[in-house]
């Protein structure tokens, strides 16, 4: 076939058609693989709620439980440290928790049900390091008003013992309280399980 | 060769380039006569990449890469296995080794100006090697399932949650569960055990070919290509096999004698090579006390978080780490100066160099500290010199007028002040802000009024034509 016999245009269209088919096809193609890697079945189906007597929970102590893997913290709160809370609201960068994540019967000034008990899943929002729970007061190194609350050691992070975080830190929003409620006569808290309230 | 050598060799030549690649990578390969020093450094990559492999691949032999079963596996190939301890020490030895050589490798592109016009693609090769490197280093940091092992994952994975909108899904994706678990191991196994190291080599090989073709720079970082004798070859050239050949085995023996040393002697290095922490198995409630990354990335840990969040998102101190990286793949577009080597470049360069350098180490160490007070405060100023020295080179890619260096100067501290301000922060703060101020101030000053008073600091020296010593 010589030179001139050939339909470049044809050919062109060809050539850019099967580019284009295939092209979709490799592309289809990927997304089995891609898929593989989001959670499987199991991992999905993991995630039973934990419960936790609080009864036995003195003042000022906290309960560390694992619920989904990650660490939740149960702490009792003294009637100062309720009262500290109010003094700091000018230190923290989100007050109201508008930004933040919680059911909606903990978007209060406690960010807890009752607001002697926090229920807090213990990951910092910055980049997900499980901060340590300070409660002593007064000059603490890495800060020198320190009213009790948590700190990560990883980045800095602060947080007041609503969970709240201080402004000026790495961490962009207060951590995460998980849904819970109450049962047996409250002395008992179910993380994981709210009865379909939030 | 006698003729039934000779004839063997003619029957492979006809079915495969065996002579003619022997003769273009080793034998006809010329290379400056002028090696000093730095050039034992990419050689020795090679000779980490071989070993990383293959003692790899007789840790896969008995290590498991199960949540439950990986921190015991280890323990055994480290107690019960014949030379496990051995195998295993060489290969987080190797780990570092392996940056600590591509450190120095790239310190010396910096300094001869190898990543220069026409080696551009050598460089990005390189760089992308020096990713993929990381990604396999922080893949392989999993596996053992230790406290830092855990952590650590845990951490860098989050920083992908910080992409805006899909973040969170991508960061469950890579994971594969809501948090670093089974599945996480098992695919982080995956990609450190075939598929990154598939890359790596891949990248190598392509190092190599892009380098061969252009052929290497060196320490005057004048092209040999230019003065050749009447067969072709380089005046300043001589063949790789068996001059370089030779001379890089010495290295290699140098070499070992450090590795060696320290793997009998102190395979965990005091903590850099291997993390105490890291010999407690993961536990997923409690981070330990300071997690701090393996040496090699720690300056860019520091960078990280010595950004503060903007509009509550933490996304642009992932992205100033990111950039700290992406950066030096420009660095041939950044540095437009004719000449190649810090020997003839001018003073100022070198000043700037010696800044960069400093910064990275202060970083560096900064990263391996709790991030508080001062010190973040030192970091966030050391990130600044960081960036501003590519800003310099593009400055310092031509002699430029006194008004543009101090016009440059202005603008330079203009934004550094305007940054602070959009930092803001308490009393303590802002007096913190102001003294450290002076750190940025003064290298930007020096870089900037010194040429502008004093020409000749602005002013390279001549290349010679051919290669000196």
């Amino acid at each position: 076939m010589s030179e001139q016999d050939v339909d470049k245009s044809r050919r062109r269209f060809l050539t850019a058609a099967t580019t284009v088919v295939g092209a979709i096809g490799a592309t289809a193609a990927v997304v089995p693989f891609v898929g593989s890697m989001m959670p499987s079945a199991r991992a999905l189906s993991a995630g039973a709620p934990v419960e936790v007597d609080i009864s036995k929970l003195e003042p000022g102590r906290r309960l560390v439980l694992e619920w989904r893997k990650q660490p939740v913290w149960v702490l009792h709160r003294t009637k100062q440290n309720l009262d500290d809370l109010a003094k700091l609201e000018s230190k923290l960068a989100d007050v109201e928790s508008n930004s933040s994540k919680q059911p909606s019967y903990a978007k209060n000034k406690y960010r807890a049900i009752k607001p002697e008990y926090l229920v807090v899943i213990g990951i910092c929002t910055h980049l997900g390091c499980s901060p340590q729970y300070r409660p002593e007061v007064g000059n603490v190194g890495f800060d020198s008003g320190w009213l009790g609350g948590f700190f990560c050691a990883c980045h800095g992070s602060k947080f007041d013992l609503a969970g709240r975080v201080y402004s000026g830190v790495p961490a962009p929003t207060n951590l995460v309280i998980p849904p819970y409620m109450y049962t047996k006569n409250d002395k008992v808290i179910l993380i994981g399980e709210d009865g379909g309230v939030a | 060769m006698t003729t039934k050598t000779q004839a063997f060799m003619n029957w492979v030549d006809a079915r495969f380039p065996m002579t003619k690649m022997w003769e273009d990578h080793m034998a006809k390969y010329y290379a400056p006569k002028n090696f000093n020093f730095w050039y034992f450094f990419g050689s020795l990559a090679l000779l980490l990449l071989v070993l990383q492999i293959v003692t790899g691949i007789f840790l896969t032999m008995n290590y498991k890469p199960d949540a439950d079963l990986a921190f015991a596996s280890v323990e055994y190939i480290m107690r019960d296995v014949d030379f496990g301890w051995l195998i295993r020490y060489m290969h987080s030895t190797g780990a570092s080794a392996f940056f600590v050589v591509v450190y120095l490798h790239m310190y010396r592109g910096l300094m001869y100006g190898s990543f220069k016009q026409p080696r551009e693609l050598i460089w990005l090769f390189g760089m992308l090697i020096y990713l993929a490197l990381m990604a396999e280093a922080f893949l392989g940091y999993l596996l053992p399932w230790g406290q830092m092992s855990y952590w650590g994952a845990q951490v860098i994975v989050n920083l992908f949650a910080a992409v805006p909108w899909v973040g969170e899904e991508l960061s469950v994706w890579i994971r594969g569960d809501y948090v670093v678990s089974d599945a996480t191991l098992n695919r982080f196994f995956a990609f450190h055990v075939i598929a990154v190291p598939f890359i790596l080599v891949g990248l190598v090989v392509a190092h190599i070919i892009a380098l061969h073709e252009v052929g290497s720079n060196n320490p005057d970082g004048v092209e040999i290509k230019k003065t050749k004798n009447a067969d072709g070859v380089p005046l300043d050239g001589i063949p790789f096999h068996p001059y370089y050949s030779v001379k890089d085995i010495v290295g290699v023996v140098v070499f070992l004698i450090f590795f060696s040393a320290v793997i009998f002697f102190a395979p965990e290095l005091g903590g850099w090579f291997l993390e105490k922490d890291n010999f407690v198995p993961a536990n997923p409630l409690k981070t330990p006390e300071h997690i701090v990354p393996l040496w090699y990335f720690t300056p860019f840990y520091a960078i990280l978080r010595a950004i503060p969040p903007i509009w509550e998102s933490q996304f642009p101190g992932v992205i100033a780490m990111g950039m700290a990286i992406v950066f030096l793949f420009f660095l041939p577009w950044l540095d437009r100066h004719p000449v190649r080597s810090m020997r003839y470049r001018e003073p100022i360069f070198k000043i700037n160099m010696f800044i960069f350098i400093v910064s990275f180490i202060v970083l560096g160490w900064l990263g391996t500290q709790p991030s508080t007070g001062v010190l973040s405060e030192l970091a966030y100023r050391f990130t600044e010199l960081y960036f501003a020295f590519f800003i310099f080179l593009w400055i310092f890619s031509r002699e430029r007028s006194a008004k543009y260096y101090i016009t440059s100067l202005i603008v330079m501290l203009s934004i550094v002040i305007l940054l602070d301000v959009l930092r803001g922060g308490d009393a303590d703060k802002v007096a913190m802000m102001m003294k450290t101020f002076l750190i940025p101030g003064i290298c930007f000053s020096i870089l900037l009024v010194v040429p502008a008073r004093f020409k000749s600091w602005a002013q390279a020296k001549p290349v010679p034509e051919r290669v000196t010593s």
